[in-house]
């Protein structure tokens, strides 16, 4: 992704440059951040006193904090403008999407990372207590955390299968075909319908063990016993399957939208040459692909990474846990013995181990793609 | 596969027999995947007119396998008769109706908003937030996508029971707005960066202002963007169920968790539970057909360089 950046200087300067700014003007924006910053600290701090009962005056909840913290957002973004003119109009853009994905993400993550050091249990009324890292020791001793892992493994590795059927897909959506618009919608209805809905349409009705059609035609087909869900093979592949239906589109529209912008003269060439079809594919489309197949694949172990609806609302993780993801575990955790402070240790690892694998996945990514072209 | 069959532009002219074995191939395949496609929807809608004794004997088609009632469309008071009727479930589900509605407009529009404007600026200015240059915001902000929602959940069950969040609309807007950020950012990037500089430069010229150029020359261009993004964007916040589950219980539940409440149930009724299930899948399922250039617009963007 090659960003179109301009350097600043680049554009006509018709606002007003920086150093352009009176002096009083400058002063009253410094002024008012200042004063939007003390008064944030000062509520923050107010309330730290107030919950920890030092004091008799406070907010009942921490609400106010939020409004605080937008007030002083609008204060910095006005300050900004003061302050710097164009270069701070300019700032207003970002100054949005950051407060609020910083709001969003870094506090609550370090929040979780304190959370995780604590016995706390959300339904004994003991409270919390720091217990240092032995959610951590007890997490390395958990069995059903390392078989939840080891199924991610699993998960991860089905979508390989899927991207095989989605490029499949493609390649037939890609042919000379009359209503390609008809069928592109219609394999593309999947990835439209929820998660929760497609749990009972086919997991808890479709494949329903005494009068679902899919376990009817599995009799048909010779399989006497056709239970999808509670042998741990079966289930972890039905599991799989299910998944696969939704978000096989996803994949396929992507790898469609690739092999339309392949430029017909390469393909119109190797033809020329006497290639067959084959040949072809192997040598001229599979390579010129490689880059939009890469993009589409880990997109979508990203998503697979997320994957929880299914398995909560089909399987609950069983028979015994085989099903588990890591997401469904924690699910479970918190919502069976309300374990706050063990669940959200997992959670922390588990992010932790999805950075390192995503990193290591988009360099050895990056110099898979460089080799091959 | 027979895609070494299928070279048509050259068995055309040479051999019929294998240009049809190819047609036949490739029509057999799609039709295939079309009946993987939409065989568990049909299931869905017909169960939903079916009493107890058609699914058990699995009869499949109406009026010739079995005779099509209201029940499953009754016991959700949404049938003809029931219509007119005051219904407690039917209250019930548009309430939820409502609470996703609501959710999923509310985050994508939050999210085009703030989105737009950050991807505007990333992809037009240079940034220097202390040692964070462009391609480290942008960074941070796409890395977002990686953070599975679990990392994010009990932190927030906490704190949103702290400032009063809890269970409120307002409260799963925020977080969806978080969720889809990165997706819309992603987008509009690349809607941005197709659209030629020398416009915005004439537009200064001309003596529009920075936001003024943005307004008035840049928006109306990259609208069908914004429009797949937020149509992206609505998709996925309609279909979330994990935050929900987690933070909503009777004010602000959506429709995907009455859903999954009502399948957890023991005994549950497949006709009523199949007409939940249709009614719940019909506004994407409309969506899906009537907007699929946008869909489409929208998951591509940035794919195909």
């Amino acid at each position: 992704m090659a960003d179109q950046t301009l350097p600043t200087n680049a554009w006509p300067a018709n606002g007003v440059p920086a150093d352009l700014i009176p002096p009083g003007r400058k002063r009253l924006g410094f002024a008012l951040m200042a004063a939007a910053t003390l008064g944030l600290l000062a509520v923050i701090a107010l309330q730290i006193l107030y919950k920890t009962e030092v004091t008799t005056l406070g907010f009942d909840t921490w609400r106010p904090i939020v409004y605080a913290y937008v007030l002083w957002g609008v204060a910095l973004g006005v300050g900004q403008v003061l302050t710097r003119g164009e270069d701070g109009q300019r700032a207003l853009f970002l100054l949005p999407a950051l407060l609020f994905t910083i709001a969003m993400v870094v506090f609550p993550t370090l929040f979780g990372f304190y959370i995780a050091l604590t016995d706390w249990n959300l339904s004994s009324f003991s409270g919390r207590k720091f217990n240092g890292l032995d959610n951590f020791w007890q997490m390395l001793a958990d069995p059903y955390y390392r078989n939840a892992l080891f199924n991610m493994v699993l998960y991860v590795l089905a979508v390989f299968v899927e991207y095989i059927i989605a490029f499949g897909l493609a390649l037939l959506l890609n042919a000379q075909i009359r209503a390609r618009k008809f069928f592109r919608v219609v394999f593309l209805m999947p990835l439209m319908l929820s998660p929760v809905a497609v749990s009972w349409m086919i997991g808890k009705s479709l494949m329903e063990y005494r009068f679902g059609p899919a376990a009817t035609l599995a009799r048909h087909l010779g399989w006497d016993n056709p239970a999808f869900f509670s042998n741990p093979i079966t289930a972890r592949i039905s599991i799989m399957v299910l998944d696969a239906w939704t978000f096989i589109p996803f994949m396929m529209i992507m790898l469609l939208a690739g092999l339309q912008a392949m430029s017909r003269e390469v393909l119109e060439a190797a033809r020329v040459d006497g290639a067959t079809t084959w040949q072809t594919f192997w040598q001229v489309t599979f390579p010129l692909m490689l880059p939009v197949s890469v993009t589409a694949v880990i997109l979508r172990i990203i998503f697979k990474l997320k994957l929880a609806d299914i398995i909560i609302t089909v399987t609950s993780g069983g028979p015994g846990g085989a099903t588990d993801s890591v997401s469904s575990f924690i699910y479970r955790e918190y919502r069976d013995r309300s374990n706050v402070g063990y669940g959200t240790m997992l959670a922390m690892a588990y992010l932790v181990i999805i950075i390192v694998f995503v990193t290591w996945l988009l360099k050895f990514a990056s110099r898979f793609v460089r080799n091959v072209n | 596969m027979s895609v070494q069959t299928t070279d048509y532009s050259v068995s055309e002219i040479s051999s019929p027999a294998s240009f049809l074995t190819s047609r036949v191939f490739i029509y057999g395949a799609l039709v295939f995947w079309s009946f993987i496609c939409l065989f568990p929807i049909y299931w869905t809608i017909t169960t939903s007119f079916k009493s107890a004794v058609d699914v058990t004997q699995g009869h499949l088609i109406p009026f010739v396998d079995f005779q099509p009632d209201w029940k499953g469309w009754r016991s959700l008071g949404l049938s003809p008769d029931s219509i007119t009727q005051t219904s407690t479930v039917r209250d019930e589900f548009f309430k939820r109706f409502m609470n996703s509605v609501i959710a999923s407009v509310g985050a994508s529009g939050l999210a085009i908003i703030i989105g737009s404007l950050a991807a505007y600026g990333l992809t037009r200015y240079r940034y220097h937030f202390a040692w964070f240059k462009n391609e480290d915001i942008s960074f941070f902000f796409l890395s977002q996508l990686i953070l599975p929602p679990v990392v994010l959940a009990l932190p927030f069950l906490v704190l949103y029971r702290e400032v009063g969040l809890l269970d409120t609309r307002v409260g799963l807007i925020l977080l969806y707005t978080l969720m889809v950020l990165p997706i819309v950012i992603w987008i509009m990037r690349d809607q941005f960066n197709s659209i030629p500089v020398e416009l915005e430069e004439a537009a200064l010229v001309d003596g529009l202002s920075i936001w003024g150029a943005f307004f008035r020359i840049v928006m109306p261009i990259a609208l069908p963007g914004m429009v797949a993004a937020f149509i992206l964007a609505m998709v996925l916040c309609w279909n979330e169920y994990f935050f929900a589950a987690l933070l909503t219980s009777t004010d602000a539940k959506t429709i995907p968790v009455m859903v999954a409440s009502q399948t957890g149930s023991q005994g549950i009724n497949w006709w009523s539970m199949a007409a939940l299930a249709t009614a719940a899948i019909t506004p994407l399922a409309v969506i899906g057909i009537l907007l699929e250039r946008y869909l489409i617009m929208g998951m591509t963007a940035g794919a195909v360089k």
